[in-house]
């Protein structure tokens, strides 16, 4: 879900640059005002987690390959804006230092992956596990679920991004500049593999990281506790 | 012991794991993610290089492209795996650093 460098034309990487501005800024203002000085070290997990989690590639047979990212994870235990924050680090060091993604395109997949996919997330998860006691199996299946569709999500914008370079951009003689493929093929590739693959390492990495902190650590679950 | 302490041990485990990202894909004979090819492979796939992304995809030469030290593709799965290891150690010691600096600006003092 890493767009390298060259696939988004400058319009949309400047349009996600603009976008994610103001929305680092504001999650630096609340995570200022929310985040407690103890509370840095699993920050700083968080971040290390959803960075090497990232490098196990999953392979589909004969295929693609694609990854967790963890950050709904992050969400449940640290709040979505300080996931936020976690998730964007890994990604700009990967982009930088490994070329895992586009320098040019830090704005978009940190749009998709350190912005949707945790809000998305923690929102479901917390609607899901309303009321339920922090070492309720519900809390379990829920973070499930809102690793499965947040990745989903994600996804899917990833997809869409791709696709409509095909629309932006594009030569006299009909050639692509950017990404060549267009929403019938880049929508479909994205949510599919990720529907049937990714989704559900994302979807059982977090659950069973939940269950685990349920027996060694159930305080970090607490509703408010955070 | 404390649960940040499990935590890191658990991060130590999945660093000395991580190759299995690589060797799992090699095994499966498994490709690139979808839309992260690189030149050779797009001009197999489309037939031509688009010319925009020909001209962005030099835009940057990460250090250690795809986790792995330069001149060492060709070294077999072994010496990848660990590259990716080093890789994995250097990454996540940049990312805690930086994420400790940045707590440390942000964060309110324990009352």
């Amino acid at each position: 879900m890493h767009i390298p460098d060259g696939y988004l034309g400058p319009a949309t990487c400047g349009f996600f640059y603009a976008l994610m501005l103001p929305i680092w800024a504001f999650a630096s203002r609340i995570v200022k005002k929310t985040l407690k000085a103890r509370q840095v070290p699993m920050l700083a997990i968080g971040a290390a987690f959803s960075f090497v989690i990232m490098m196990f590639n999953v392979p589909i047979p004969g295929g693609s390959t694609g990854h967790a990212v963890g950050g709904v994870l992050v969400a449940i235990l640290l709040g979505p804006w300080a996931a936020c924050i976690a998730i964007t680090v890994a990604l700009v060091v990967q982009a930088l230092l490994f070329g895992d993604g586009g320098i040019t395109a830090i704005g978009a997949n940190c749009f998709n992956m350190a912005f949707v996919l945790p809000f998305v997330g923690y929102y479901l998860y917390k609607a899901i596990s309303l009321g339920a006691p922090a070492i309720s199996n519900r809390r379990v299946i829920a973070a499930g679920i809102a690793a499965y569709v947040a990745l989903n999500l994600a996804a899917a914008l990833t997809g869409f991004e791709f696709g409509i370079q095909l629309l932006l951009h594009k030569t006299a003689t009909g050639q692509a500049l950017y990404c060549p493929y267009g929403f019938n093929v880049a929508l479909p590739a994205m949510i599919g593999e990720h529907l049937l693959i990714f989704g559900w390492v994302e979807a059982i990495v977090t659950a069973l990281v939940i269950k685990y902190l349920q027996k060694q650590s159930p305080e970090l679950l607490k509703e408010g506790g955070r | 012991m404390k649960i940040t302490t499990k935590l890191w041990i658990g991060l130590g485990i999945l660093i000395i794991l991580s190759p299995l990202g690589l060797i799992l894909p090699e095994h499966f004979k498994a490709g690139s993610a979808w839309g992260e090819w690189g030149a050779d492979e797009m001009q197999k796939l489309v037939g031509y290089i688009p010319k925009g992304l020909q001209k962005l995809s030099s835009f940057w030469n990460a250090p250690l492209p795809d986790y792995g030290f330069k001149g060492w593709e060709e070294k077999g799965l072994p010496h990848l795996s660990f590259a990716y290891i080093i890789s994995a150690i250097l990454g996540i010691v940049i990312v805690v650093a930086i994420v400790i600096l940045i707590g440390k600006m942000l964060a309110k003092k324990d009352e």
